[in-house]
């Protein structure tokens, strides 16, 4: 029988599940992952973690727990860089560290380390390392990744074309997103794993939805086109997420095609703290554009979050009100 | 040019000197007092880390005594501090103060870069000038973080109770006004003779507790509340490694010239930590095995509230907790905390060691009552 790898539901399963599920499928092992996030596995997650710890980093406590007596390994990477000259942040790269301490009974864990800081190339490293520890020749594992990854490059440009990873992720598929002339458009930013969980953020993406909101994410955007448009900054910042964020904004205040911004950060969040700060004095100085920050924690309520979409939707019509009246007399 | 810097405990013991040396002037905050963290409380962003919000009352206090350049390090991740320069650029600012910032880094290795931006504060290229002046600096740092390590030493062993404290407090105040290397290790050395002159009962066996943790709350005692001095003052020895001059020599100049640094602590936490995964966390973890092999009776980790680091490295410390016995607690500082409860826990882990210890040895410690009950 195939031999069951666990990679569980949180973090940056939304960015590279894709990735990681092929890669192993390749190397004849099968891919599983946990259920999508709920009460239960949040719980599960708060109690076996840190209270310190950062909402998401709990829930994936979470998601380890209820996958760990179904597989028999776990991939955790330890995520220190995926791009050059940045890193991510210092709590991805102590999670297999942080999970090993605080779960016991865990069946194998594949923590290899995936720097790619000072070299891009140093992927393979790390990809013959995980063939070594299931004792898959070289040549296989190398084989394996170039799949996966042109698999990972086809999720990709389906994002780019507009399509919420999500969607894809939950094998569904949905019709582009219609272009209604009275839809607005929202851009969702954040952690993938903090604007994706829906489990997580209380279903904000379904909620701007039903509002007849258009949903755009920095990962409709290439990240090179993205990195150019951080290139004003005046230091380069070092977080992959936040040169990506910075970029996405600058973009939208040159653009001037998205009709508001919101910025879903986790509560005790250290890059949310600057990049979200960074984020807001652009968006102020630069542009009139609607701007608001939703935070989450274990406490955050349905309520609280249906109040906050409300008002902004309700804000954005507002304006787009306004603005046909002072067009018209003209 | 009036230069001003942030204070991170005793730096500008270190840096006052060496700006003199380079003609530079210099302006010191006032030391970080409850002011300048409501200021930064204020004007920063509410969930940044605690030493950025300080920093930034630093600036504002030191702005209004006529500071018109910041001078600070820099760095490249993963934690936040290497970003400080840029979000304090932007709030300073937004608030319309007119302050210039140099950092002192070399971005990605650009080490021209590096000698542009000191060409901008010294005013000219003299690179056997620098290179003396920062050598001279490091001597300065470490000498004074080994008088540091004596006041942990005599504390708990001093005869008259508080000695130690005058001498040390006398020390960084008179240092404000000391001028260049040559005034200020006078400085130093007169102050280790009045250290040494103090008398002590030798044959105590004090506590020993290890602090580890983030660097600026642990070596900046204004923002830790005194902890050191007060654990000493309960009969207690503490150390801790992490050190300023350990942060310049081996943080800073070994990183930045390719010198084998020394890795003792990495190797202790390898079991546990895995990585460098930014901030202190490795240390952290390290030193406290290295304190329990070591004998120490507990350890206490101090951080500032979010920091992402030690977050980590507390995850982990209940493995270590257990593998050496050894008691961990942790204090975690941000600007709602109050003094009174803090030390309340402080004193009760100071019970805790002093019961264990009474129970593994039989033996009474010196444990200074009199003084915990306030009337000395
Ligand atoms: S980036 Fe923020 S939310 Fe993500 S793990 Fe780090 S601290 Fe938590
Ligand atoms: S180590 Fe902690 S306090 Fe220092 S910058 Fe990083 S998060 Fe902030």
């Amino acid at each position: 029988m195939n031999k069951r790898v666990g990679i569980p539901g949180g973090l940056y399963f939304y960015k590279f599940y894709p990735l990681w599920e092929s890669f192993f499928n390749e190397l004849g092992m099968e891919a599983v992952t946990s259920i999508p996030s709920c009460r239960k596995i949040l719980d599960d997650g708060v109690n076996a973690s840190n209270d310190e710890a950062c909402l998401p980093v709990k829930m994936y406590h979470g998601h380890v727990i209820h996958l760990k007596d179904r597989v028999d390994m776990l991939f955790i990477p330890r995520l220190t860089s995926i791009s050059k000259n940045e890193y991510i942040c210092p709590k991805i790269g102590g999670l297999p560290d942080m999970i090993r301490h605080a779960i016991k009974n865990l069946p194998p864990v594949i923590d290899v380390e995936i720097n790619l800081r000072d070299k891009e190339k140093s992927i393979l490293e790390a990809v013959y390392k995980i063939a070594r520890i299931s004792g898959i020749s070289k040549n296989k594992a190398k084989s394996a990744y170039s799949k996966a990854l042109s698999d990972y490059r086809a999720f990709r440009e389906k994002v780019k074309r507009g399509v919420l990873p999500t969607d894809i992720l939950e094998k569904k598929i949905y019709p582009l997103p219609s272009k209604r002339i009275d839809t607005y458009k929202v851009l969702l930013l954040g952690h993938q794993y903090n604007i994706y969980d829906a489990g997580m953020n209380m279903n904000i993406i379904k909620k701007l939805k039903n509002k007849g909101v258009e949903v755009v994410t920095i990962d409709m955007s290439s990240s090179g086109e993205l990195r150019e448009y951080a290139s004003t900054l005046n230091k380069k910042m070092f977080w992959n997420f936040g040169t990506l964020a910075i970029g996405m904004i600058n973009k939208c205040i040159r653009e001037n095609n998205i009709d508001g911004i919101v910025y879903v950060m986790t509560f005790g969040c250290g890059i949310d703290s600057f990049v979200c700060s960074m984020a807001e004095r652009r968006i102020r100085k630069f542009s009139e554009i609607p701007f608001t920050v939703i935070t989450l924690d274990e406490h955050t309520g349905e309520a609280g979050v249906d109040t906050r979409i409300e008002a902004f939707t309700d804000m954005i019509s507002w304006r787009r009100a306004d603005e046909n009246n002072f067009s018209a007399p003209g | 040019m009036k230069i001003t810097f942030p204070h991170l405990g005793n730096t500008y013991i270190c840096v006052k000197p060496l700006l003199d040396e380079l003609n530079i002037d210099c302006i010191i905050p006032p030391f970080n007092n409850r002011e300048a963290l409501e200021l930064g409380t204020r004007h920063a962003p509410e969930c940044c880390c605690l030493p950025l919000k300080i920093n930034i009352g630093n600036y504002l206090q030191a702005y209004k005594k006529g500071a018109d350049t910041i001078l600070m390090a820099g760095g490249c991740g993963p934690c936040r501090f290497g970003y400080y320069c840029e979000l304090q650029r932007e709030i300073l600012e937004d608030m319309g103060i007119d302050m210039k910032i140099i950092v002192l880094e070399a971005p990605y290795g650009n080490v021209w870069e590096l000698v542009r931006r000191i060409v901008k504060l010294t005013g000219a290229f003299n690179l056997p000038k620098i290179i003396w002046a920062f050598k001279n600096a490091s001597r300065i740092a470490i000498s004074v973080d080994k008088l540091e390590k004596l006041c942990f030493k005599i504390r708990p062993r001093e005869l008259n109770k508080g000695e130690t404290d005058g001498v040390y407090k006398k020390f960084r105040t008179e240092a404000l006004s000391v001028k260049g290397f040559r005034g200020m290790e006078k400085h130093i050395a007169k102050t280790f003779d009045e250290l040494n002159s103090i008398k002590m009962n030798k044959s105590i066996e004090p506590l020993k507790i290890g602090i580890v943790g983030e660097i600026y709350t642990t070596v900046d005692s204004n923002t830790n509340f005194n902890i050191e001095a007060r654990l000493g003052n309960l009969g207690i020895q503490v150390d801790r490694s992490v050190t300023v001059s350990g942060w310049i020599v081996e943080h800073m100049i070994k990183k930045a010239l390719p010198l084998p640094r020394d890795m003792e602590f990495a190797k202790a936490a390898y079991p546990y930590l895995g990585a460098m995964i930014g901030g202190h966390a490795r240390e952290t973890v390290g030193n406290t095995v290295l304190y329990a092999k070591n004998n120490y009776d507990g350890i206490i980790q101090i951080y500032p509230l979010t920091c992402m680091p030690e977050i980590v490295a507390e995850s982990i410390l209940p493995a270590v907790e257990k593998d050496y016995d050894i008691p961990v607690m942790t204090l975690i500082i941000d600007e709602m905390t109050g003094e009174a409860g803090y030390m309340t826990r402080v004193e009760a882990f100071a019970d805790l060691l002093e019961s264990r210890r009474n129970k593994n040895t039989g033996q009474k410690a010196g444990f200074d009552l009199t003084l915990r009950s306030g009337n000395i």
